[in-house]
């Protein structure tokens, strides 16, 4: 799509830019908000302001998912002079999407499939291997992961190292030796299933949830106990009320979402079984509300025509009693989904002021393109922003609840709709955002795509693709792929932003002393000031970045960055994939936007880590 | 496994009907143009698809300890018949090869509109693959598609990388190009590279 050379030019230009803003106190094109307050967050969270222990103990760093570090060697000053520490070759070559853990002087990475996971022993020159737990999930399982097979990390819990492989199993792996403790399976590839994201362990339960919208599944959250890796509970996202964990206590704030049964009533006959409604994507907890909050993929197939309604409980966010699982309230982002807008996305959870009161909320970027705060204890919409181009809805009625489709943009069987804002990976995929409690922004990774679309018959055939829509991906307005934006979210809205060629399809990670830091799919690793929005520093790392940034003290008191490369993913697929650009039609219609990345990177995990001279 | 969800997709049973005329027509229609017999055309009837058997003897290397043993390659007759490439391109769409492959560029599974074969290109390797499924995310379809189908995918998987005539190549797609169409594909020379993925 791009042609190389002005890829070339800009990334002169943005050296340039680098240089210059490294000699002086530097204005780029980006409006800054003077105005930066302090906001609190809820007690009993942490990495808020007390102080940090600089470990990393799960992908979000707390259970708030802000991402937020309080290490402030690494200044906005002293960013530019950050040289590469060491460096740890995975020996895979598939999208790296996971966040490095550090815990107790050791580092543990999980790789994409075949799941490997490394201890590296930080007290160490160079970090040698301490050990290496090899699952050896089934390779058919490739088979059924529908955008690369990646692994989003592993969660540090009691002495265990906890994550899920491609073939469905929860494992879960002693810290210190490196000896598996249990293995529960918890799905099956010939239903369509994969497992991709990272568990996050609330008062002794392992919460894991399966992957496979495009192939059928049934969504499912389930708990598993961290000791023995029996399953507590389970809660599926379509059919009756009592598989969904839907009791007396579920109190939704919208008459949408009240009734009963609606898990099966908003399908038709059937449908709700390989309906989809995944939960491959984060979970949130809150201690002191005893609440754990967590997305619901888009409903299968993609082609709306085929299940007519609203589709519950797809597309949308559940509030759930960790001890018992049960519901106690959802909203629906997208009912009756038509752009496969999965509802996965992170929720942060702060305590905004918002209208003269401090509010429980949660703040969530989500895939149809709006930022919308939620209050946390009733699922309340109290704002919801747009912060990419939208063309697909207009607006969110804050009365109903309800999203307002724009009817021009639905698809309808043998139609090719055009001009489809945001694109199916939406205007944010899984890429989380981070919050930081000292500027008051959120960091916004995000894509800037749109797409044409024809939808077509589905067959359902178990462990094929379910999806019944032709897809074909561009760039949005302005011809940039992706965007790194910061976020105000109780003024809603942007306070500045860079436009990357690329989808930012890397997390990001905010620190106290406001810097920045997130990576390109083309392989720079960047850090930007947290308050203007100004370059600080790049890398270019051997692959595109599509990993989790995460920032630590090491055993010698320093503070380092570290992020996975290792392009791949859904939007890296015709890298890691070896896809043939020639059909923009492959890897779902990304390939059509993403026809060029061939040109300028390559594949092959690379762990980097980063630190002061 | 459930009731009232197609388990398995039509061509099995029976073409969806609309589909069913057009094909139909659009074969009426170049009869009627190409008047005499013309191998292009011929429906069903004549053209025999090899014997699964055929697809035994097949080998996914070229190889060999020692001195080469001769290859009896296999002719797959669809190759050079329009309507069962046709026929090949509807079920890559209907047994779901297309979710997988897309239009050749590839996704979950890999391309098969390029030059590089994992697996090999000839289409006693591709019956093979189709039948047996590969270790790396190809299901099998043994025991779900009858043999002549197989032989018809086979032949449509080829056209891709523009290894069958292209007079008898599928010319036009019915839905949202999102590729150039098999007929105009650059016939591509196969490498069994393996290339990992
Ligand atoms: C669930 C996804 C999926 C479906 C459905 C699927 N494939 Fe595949 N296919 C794959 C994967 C993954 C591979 C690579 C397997 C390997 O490397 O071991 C593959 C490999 C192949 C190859 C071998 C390519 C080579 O380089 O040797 C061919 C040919 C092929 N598939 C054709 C088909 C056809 C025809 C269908 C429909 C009948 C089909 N596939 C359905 C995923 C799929």
């Amino acid at each position: 799509m791009q042609p190389s050379k002005s890829h070339i030019a800009k990334n002169i230009a943005v050296v340039l830019a680098l240089f210059a803003c490294a000699s002086a106190s530097c204005s780029r094109p980006i409006q800054s908000n003077a105005e930066v307050r302090e906001v609190r967050l809820p007690s009993g969270l942490s990495g808020s302001n007390e102080p940090d222990d600089g470990q990393w103990l799960m992908p979000a760093k707390n259970y708030s998912s802000n991402r937020f570090s309080s290490l402030d060697q690494i200044t906005v000053d002293n960013a530019r002079d950050l040289k590469v520490a060491w460096t740890f070759s995975t020996g895979i070559n598939r999208g790296h999407e996971a966040a490095p853990l550090v815990v107790n002087n050791t580092m543990y990475i999980v790789t994409p499939y075949p799941n490997i996971l490394y201890a590296l022993d930080l007290t160490k020159p160079g970090a040698p291997m301490k050990w290496k737990y090899e699952p050896k999930p089934s390779s058919a399982a490739q088979g059924v992961a529908c955008c690369d097979v990646v692994n989003r990390g592993a969660a540090f819990y009691d002495g265990k190292i906890f994550y899920n492989t491609l073939d469905d199993h929860t494992v879960a792996v002693d810290a210190q030796s490196g000896k598996e403790v249990w293995n529960t399976q918890v799905g099956d590839i010939n239903q369509g299933e994969s497992m991709t994201m990272a568990p996050l362990v609330v008062k002794d339960k392992v919460l894991v949830g399966n992957s496979g919208g495009e192939f059928g599944v049934r969504g499912w959250l389930t708990a598993l106990d961290a000791s023995s890796g029996k399953i507590a509970w389970k809660a599926y996202s379509t059919g009756p009320d009592v598989d969904c964990l839907i009791g007396s206590n579920f109190k939704p704030f919208y008459e949408a979402d009240q009734g009963k049964d609606l898990g099966v009533t908003t399908w038709p006959p059937d449908a709700w079984k390989i309906g989809g409604g995944g939960v491959w994507g984060w979970i949130s907890y809150d201690p002191e509300l005893n609440l754990i909050y967590y997305g619901t993929a888009n409903p299968g197939p993609w082609n709306p025509d085929q299940r007519p309604g609203d589709n519950k409980w797809t597309c949308g966010i559940f509030a759930r009693n960790p001890d018992n699982g049960e519901a106690l309230w959802f909203y629906q982002w997208s009912p009756h989904d038509l752009h496969d807008y999965d509802g996965v996305n992170e929720q942060i959870l702060i305590d905004l002021p918002i209208a003269g009161h401090t509010r429980k909320v949660l703040v969530r970027p989500e895939r149809n393109g709006y930022v919308y705060v939620l209050d946390r204890t009733s699922g309340e919409v109290l704002s919801a922003t747009p912060f990419a181009y939208i063309t697909t809805s207009k607006g969110v009625d804050l009365k109903t609840g309800r999203l307002i489709y724009n009817p021009e943009k639905s698809a309808s069987l043998g139609k090719v709709v055009r001009e489809i804002c945001p694109a199916s990976p939406g205007a944010k995929d899984w890429q989380p955002s981070a919050f930081s409690p000292k500027t008051g922004l959120l960091y916004l990774p995000h894509n800037n795509l749109c797409q044409d679309a024809e939808s077509v018959e589905a067959n359902y055939i178990a462990g094929t693709p379910y999806v019944g829509m032709n897809v074909k991906m561009y760039a949005g307005p302005g011809g940039n792929r992706g965007v790194f934006s910061a976020w105000d979210p109780v003024a809603a809205k942007e306070v500045w932003s860079i436009k990357e060629d690329y989808p930012v399809w890397s997390g990001a990670l905010v620190t106290t002393a406001n810097v920045a830091f997130y990576g390109t799919m083309d392989g720079w690793f960047k850090a930007v000031n947290a308050v203007a929005g100004e370059p600080l520093w790049q890398f270019k790392c051997g692959s595109g970045i599509i990993g989790q940034p995460i920032t630590y003290r090491g055993p010698d008191g320093k503070q380092y960055v570290a992020i996975l490369s290792g392009v791949g993913g859904w939007s890296g697929a015709i890298v890691a994939g070896n896809l043939d650009p020639r059909d923009g039609g492959g890897a779902l219609g990304f390939n059509n936007a993403m026809s060029d990345l061939p040109k300028n990177t390559v594949k092959g995990g690379m762990l980097y880590v980063f630190a002061l001279p | 496994m459930r009731e009232g969800i197609l388990l398995f997709p039509r061509p099995a049973r029976r073409s969806p009907p609309a589909l069913r005329l057009r094909v139909v027509g659009m074969g009426a229609l170049a009869l009627l143009i190409f008047q005499a017999a013309c191998k292009r055309e011929e429906r069903g009837f004549r053209v025999q698809p090899p014997s699964a058997s055929a697809a035994e003897g097949s080998r996914m290397t070229d190889f060999q300890p020692g001195p080469r043993t001769p290859e009896s390659p296999v002719k797959n007759e669809y190759e050079d018949n329009a309507y069962a490439l046709s026929e090949g391109k509807r079920l890559f769409q209907e047994y779901n090869c297309s979710g997988c492959h897309f239009n050749g560029g590839g996704g979950i599974g890999p391309a098969l509109m390029d030059d590089e074969w994992l697996y090999g290109d000839k289409p006693e390797n591709i019956f093979e693959t189709i039948v047996e499924g590969r270790p790396n995310g190809m299901p099998s379809f043994r025991g779900k598609v009858p043999d002549y189908q197989v032989w018809q995918l086979v032949a449509y998987v080829r056209s891709l990388s523009g290894q069958v005539g292209s007079n008898a190549a599928p010319g036009r797609s019915d839905h949202m190009q999102t590729s150039s169409p098999e007929q105009s594909r650059p016939r591509e020379s196969p490498k069994l590279s393996g290339k990992p993925r």
